[in-house]
C-alpha cells in the first residue's frame, strides 16, 4: 500500500464507517436510545404533574418544550465521544481515521439521534400537554427540523471537548448553554409564532438565524476539531 | 514503493505539564531496518510511539515518513500499531474490527483477505464472536491482524510479546521478520529478547 | 512609569468631572452637562457602565486572539495571555452587569428585565463562567490550554449572533434598541453635547489603558510563576 494522500472518496467512506460503527453499536446495546426515551417520558410526566389542573400559558408551554429538548440533548449527545474514552478506543480512532471523518461521522450520528428523539418528544408533548397548540404547522415543522440540526452541530463539538477533558457530565450543559442560547431563543420565538398562527414568512428572521448559525458552527467546529482531537 | 521508505525523526521533544519527558531524540531508519526504543517505565516510550504513529504532536522537532514519492501525509494510511494500550472495538467481532479498520482508513474491505489474516494470527475459530469475550492473548492477536490489514510500510510494536503464549510469541517473531522485508519496523520494549536484530536504537533514559 | 501616571490622571479626571460637573437644561458654560430627557442625573453612569461593558467584550476578543495563537503555536505563553485576558474580562463583565442592574433599577424600575443587551451581558458572564469551569476541570496544562482555547473560539463565534442579531429581532429597553422612541442609533449618537462626549471618550480611553496595564501585570506574574514551576 503506497504511502500517500488518501483521495476524497476515501474520506466519505471513513465518515460512513464512523457513523455506522456508532449506529451498529447503538443497535446492539440500545443504551442511548432507551435512556433518552425514558428521560423524555419522565420529564414530560413531571411537567404534567407540576402543572396540575391549572395549566400554563401558551407562551410558557412553547418554551418548556425546548427546555425538555435541550436537557434530553444534554443527556444523550455526549455519549458518542465519551463512550470512546470510556472504552479506550479513542486512540484506535485517532490512529485509523482522519480527524475530519471522526467529526463528521459523529456529527451525523448525533443528528440522527437528536432528530429521532425530538420527533418523539414533540409527539408526546403534543399528545399529553393540554394547552399546547400549533396553528401554523409548517413553521413548527421547519423549526423542529432546523433546531435539531443546530442542536446536533453545537452539541457535538462541546461533547468532543468534555470527552477529552475526562470530566463528569455536569460540565456538558454548563458549556453548551451559552453556545446554544441564540438557537434556543430563535426556536422558542418561532414556536410561539407557530402557536399564534402567524404566516410562514413571519418566521423568516428566525429561520435565517438558524441556518446561518448552523453554517457558522459546523464550519468552525470542523476546523477546531482537529486541534481538540489530536493532543 | 515500500522498499524506499525512510523514517526520520529530528530533535524531538515532548513536554507534559511543563515537565520534559524527553528531548533531542533523533533517528533515521530505512526500509528493511528496525528501530529499537528502550527506556524505563515512564521514560516516555509510549509517548514516542504515539508521536511516530502521528497521533501525538511533538512539543518540538518533527517526524516524517519519506517515500520515493515525497513526504507521506497521512499516518493513518502508512502506520500500523500494536500496543497494550490500543483497544479494539470490543463489542464487535474480529472480522467486523478488520472491516472497521479498512473502512475508517477509507479503504475497500477485502473480506477474504481479512479472513486469511485472522487465520494466520490463529483466530480462525472465533471469527464472529465479540472481542470482549476473548482472553488477553487472543485480543493481542486481533491487534496484530488489525495493524497488518492495510500492509503498513511502518509497523510499530510496543511490547510485542505482551500477553502471548509460546505460539503467540512465534507469531510475533514471524510478523517482525516479514516487516523487515516489507518496510520499517519500530519496536519499543525493555525485553531485548523480543527483538531478533536491530540497526538503529533510541534510549529514552539517556534523553531526559 | 509615564503611562501609569497618565492613566492615573486621566481616570481621576474622568471620575471627578463625570460625577462632579453640574447638569442644567440649557448648558451655557463649558463645565455644564446637558440634561438628557428620561435620564437626567442617572446619565452619569454612562461614563462608567458603558466602558466596563466595552472592556468585557475587548477582553473576550483578546482572549480569543491568544487562543487562536496558542492552537497554532502550542506555545503556553499564548495560553497565559488568553487566560489573563479572560480573567479581566470576567471582572469587568461582573462590573458591567452590576452597574447595569443599578441603572436599570433607577431608570426602569427593576434590576433585571431580560432586555436583549442585558441578556447579552448575562450570556457573556455565562461564557466566562463556563470557560473557567472547564479550565479548573483539566489538570494537565497543555490539554487545559487546548480545550479552553477551543471553547473560547467556539463561544466567540456564537456571540455575534447575540450582539448584532438579537436586539434587532426583539424589542428592548436600552437606548438604541429597536422600539426605542428616542432614536435608533447606538448610545453615543444621541443627545450628547461636546463636553459630555469628551468625558465619555476620555473614560473609554482611560478604561482601555487600565485594561492594558492590568493585563500586562497579570501576564508578567503568571509567567514568573510558570518559570518557577518549571525549575522546581
Amino acid at each position: 500500500m503506497p504511502p500517500g494522500k488518501a483521495p476524497a472518496g476515501a474520506l466519505l467512506r471513513s465518515v460512513r464507517t464512523v457513523f455506522l460503527k456508532d449506529w451498529r453499536s447503538e443497535l446492539r446495546t440500545r443504551y442511548a436510545v432507551s435512556a433518552l426515551l425514558m428521560f423524555v417520558v419522565t420529564t414530560i410526566a413531571i411537567i404534567l404533574f407540576s402543572l396540575g389542573s391549572e395549566g400554563a400559558s401558551s407562551d410558557a408551554l412553547d418554551g418548556m418544550l425546548w427546555v425538555v429538548i435541550f436537557f434530553a440533548a444534554m443527556s444523550g449527545l455526549s455519549r458518542t465521544f465519551v463512550m470512546e474514552e470510556e472504552r479506550g478506543t479513542t486512540l484506535t480512532l485517532q490512529l485509523a481515521a482522519p480527524p475530519a471523518a471522526v467529526f463528521f461521522g459523529k456529527l451525523l450520528f448525533n443528528l440522527v439521534l437528536v432528530t429521532g428523539i425530538n420527533a418523539v418528544t414533540v409527539l408526546l408533548y403534543a399528545l399529553f400537554i393540554n394547552g399546547f397548540v400549533i396553528r401554523t404547522v409548517s413553521i413548527f415543522a421547519v423549526t423542529v427540523a432546523l433546531g435539531s440540526i443546530a442542536l446536533a452541530a453545537a452539541s457535538t463539538i462541546i461533547a468532543a471537548i468534555i470527552a477529552r477533558a475526562n470530566t463528569r457530565g455536569t460540565l456538558y450543559p454548563v458549556l453548551s448553554f451559552p453556545i446554544m442560547l441564540p438557537l434556543l431563543l430563535s426556536v422558542i420565538e418561532a414556536t410561539r409564532k407557530a402557536s399564534e398562527g402567524a404566516f410562514f414568512a413571519e418566521a423568516g428572521g428566525e429561520f435565517q438565524l438558524l441556518i446561518s448559525y448552523i453554517v457558522v458552527v459546523v464550519v468552525s467546529s470542523s476546523m477546531l476539531f482537529e486541534y481538540i482531537w489530536k493532543d | 514503493m515500500s522498499g524506499r521508505v525512510r523514517l526520520d525523526g529530528r530533535e524531538l521533544r515532548r513536554e507534559f505539564d511543563r515537565r520534559t519527558v524527553f528531548r533531542d531524540v533523533a533517528f533515521s531508519v530505512a526500509a528493511g531496518e528496525t528501530l529499537l526504543v528502550t527506556g524505563r517505565n515512564g521514560s516516555g516510550k509510549s509517548t514516542l510511539v504515539r508521536i511516530i504513529c502521528g497521533v501525538l504532536t511533538p512539543s518540538a522537532g518533527s517526524v516524517a515518513l519519506e517515500s520515493g514519492a515525497g513526504r507521506a501525509a497521512d499516518p493513518h494510511m502508512y502506520a500500523g500499531l500494536v500496543a497494550p494500550y490500543l483497544q479494539m472495538f470490543e463489542e464487535f467481532s474480529p472480522m467486523e474490527n478488520l472491516g472497521l479498520g479498512a473502512g475508517l482508513r477509507g479503504m475497500p474491505f477485502d473480506a477474504r483477505r481479512a479472513a486469511g489474516l485472522l487465520e494466520r494470527v490463529g483466530l480462525s475459530g472465533r471469527l464472529h464472536d465479540p472481542v470482549r469475550t476473548f482472553s488477553s492473548g487472543m485480543k493481542q492477536r486481533v491487534k496484530y491482524a488489525f495493524a497488518l490489514l492495510h500492509d503498513p510500510p511502518l509497523l510499530v510494536l510496543d511490547e510485542p510479546t505482551a500477553n502471548l503464549d509460546e505460539e503467540g510469541i512465534a507469531l510475533a517473531r514471524s510478523v517482525m521478520a516479514e516487516q523487515r522485508q516489507r518496510g520499517i519496523l519500530v519496536v519499543a520494549t525493555n525485553d531485548l529478547a523480543d527483538v531478533a536484530a536491530y540497526e538503529r536504537s533510541v534510549d529514552l533514559d539517556a534523553s531526559r | 512609569m509615564v503611562l501609569k501616571i497618565t492613566l492615573g490622571v486621566l481616570l481621576t479626571a474622568v471620575i471627578v468631572f463625570g460625577i462632579g460637573l453640574p447638569m442644567s437644561p440649557h448648558p451655557q458654560a463649558w463645565y455644564e452637562l446637558p440634561v438628557i430627557p428620561g435620564l437626567e442625573e442617572k446619565a452619569r453612569i454612562i461614563f462608567f457602565h458603558v466602558p466596563t461593558a466595552w472592556l468585557s467584550v475587548i477582553a473576550f476578543l483578546t482572549s480569543m486572539f491568544y487562543a487562536i495563537r496558542y492552537l497554532r503555536s502550542r506555545d503556553l505563553r499564548n495560553d497565559i495571555r488568553s487566560s489573563a485576558a479572560a480573567g479581566l474580562g470576567l471582572m469587568f463583565c461582573i462590573l458591567a452587569t452590576l452597574t447595569g442592574a443599578v441603572w436599570a433599577k433607577f431608570n426602569w424600575g427593576s434590576y433585571w428585565n431580560w432586555d436583549p443587551r442585558e441578556t447579552s451581558i448575562f450570556v457573556l458572564l455565562l461564557i466566562y463562567g463556563a470557560y473557567f469551569s472547564l479550565r479548573s476541570a483539566v489538570e494537565v496544562q497543555e490539554k487545559r490550554a487546548t480545550l479552553s482555547s477551543a471553547y473560547s473560539i467556539i463561544a466567540a463565534v456564537t456571540v455575534p449572533f447575540f450582539i448584532f442579531i438579537m436586539p434587532r429581532i426583539m424589542p428592548g429597553l436600552h437606548p438604541g434598541s429597536k422600539g426605542d422612541p428616542e432614536g435608533a442609533g447606538p448610545v453615543i449618537d444621541f443627545k450628547m453635547s461636546p463636553n459630555m462626549r469628551v468625558i465619555f471618550f476620555a473614560s473609554l480611553i482611560a478604561f482601555t489603558l487600565l485594561f492594558q496595564w492590568m493585563f500586562s501585570l497579570r501576564v508578567r506574574a503568571a509567567e514568573i510563576e510558570a518559570h518557577n514551576q518549571q525549575r522546581g
